[in-house]
């Protein structure tokens, strides 16, 4: 194994750029990036119903030698607040880590945290 | 004799303002029960059972239903047509069945692509239910991101979702550590392997599916 397919790469996506995409393109983006073993840090993840169509993508891409699914932790939404809801706007989703299932072990999770730990040797590609 | 009946005053509050039919998800993760306890159901009111179990995970990978099951409380009554859904996961790793449960090779990448398929089923069936009995597994951690998904997912299209809050029969289960955590939606301890608890889960399941709502469109 060389020095490259040991690294593991942390990819912080920002707000901006998360909220540049469709909820496909995000989807897109998300299983591209972490069947090539990266782990992304969304600074605002996805809604409940993404996730939920991020799961079903999961499955179908599924390989039973190289791709065994996802990992993804994330904090509940943030409810908007009286004048937000007034405005119209609804509950966004907070910060999210996604992984591939075989590198990024969920630990322990509550409100507050979210403890993971990386499973070596099976690096980005 | 009065006017009413005993209870017949709730039946008739029931049939104006409630639901007499409702289609009912039993959803969660792998493992936490979800056949077990929908063979409680039909045992208890209609003799039959709805699949085997097993402690293997992804036991059940196909949805399956049985219709027109009549849940009473009382007066009250609701029909139902319950739906066992496959298990929802993130991940489904063939080598895990291997490695911890001695399946073949073969046996365990059948296994594992089949709930793959029955994880996508579970979640198309959504679109056609109209309320959620989520079992979670009151001897684990309750904020799993399949639990927090399922029920992000189900509070967006305005579903019912009664929780149930499995395995209470075993030493380390905390069914308290379950309602604290989503305090938002009613939850039911039991224990679907012994039938503890399941009158007060048949109640709960009538007047909370039994009400009217007005489903969000996806």
């Amino acid at each position: 194994m060389t020095k490259k397919d040991k690294d593991i790469a942390f990819n912080l996506i920002s707000r901006q750029k998360i909220n540049g995409f469709t909820s496909e393109e995000k989807l897109n983006f998300i299983i591209k990036e972490v069947k090539h073993g990266k782990i992304l840090v969304l600074e605002q993840g996805l809604t409940p119903m993404e996730q939920t169509s991020l799961i079903q993508r999961t499955m179908k891409e599924i390989e039973h030698d190289t791709f065994i699914g996802v990992e993804m932790e994330g904090y509940g939404e943030d409810s908007p607040t009286f004048l937000q809801k007034l405005l119209g706007m609804a509950k966004r989703p907070r910060m999210t880590l996604i992984g591939p299932a075989n590198l990024l072990k969920m630990i322990k999770k509550d409100n507050d945290m979210i403890q993971t730990k990386i499973i070596s040797g099976s690096g980005a590609k | 004799m009065g006017l009413f009946r005993r209870g017949s005053f709730s039946a008739i509050l029931q049939k104006i303002f409630g639901k007499k039919h409702a289609k009912i998800g039993i959803y969660g993760p792998p493992n936490v029960g979800k056949t077990t306890l929908a063979n409680r159901i039909l045992r208890d009111w209609t003799g039959d059972i709805m699949g085997s179990v097993s402690e293997i995970p992804h036991e059940t990978r196909r949805a399956k239903w049985k219709k027109d099951v009549k849940v009473e409380n009382g007066a009250s009554s609701l029909l139902m047509d319950i739906v066992d859904t496959p298990g929802i996961s993130t991940k489904v790793d063939f080598k895990e069945f291997m490695n911890t449960w001695g399946l073949t090779k073969e046996e365990a990448k059948r296994r594992a692509k089949e709930a793959t398929e029955g994880v996508i089923e579970s979640i198309k069936w959504l679109e056609d239910i109209d309320g959620v009995l989520l079992v979670m597994d009151s001897t684990q951690d309750p904020f799993t991101q399949v639990n927090v998904t399922i029920l992000g997912n189900l509070e967006a299209r305005n579903l019912p979702v009664l929780i149930a809050a499995n395995k209470i029969d075993m030493e380390e289960s905390s069914p308290a550590t379950l309602k604290s955590a989503f305090p938002q939606h009613p939850v039911v301890p039991i224990s679907a392997l012994t039938g503890y608890n399941s009158d007060t889960l048949y109640s709960t399941m009538v007047k909370h599916f039994g009400k009217k709502r007005k489903k969000k469109r996806r």
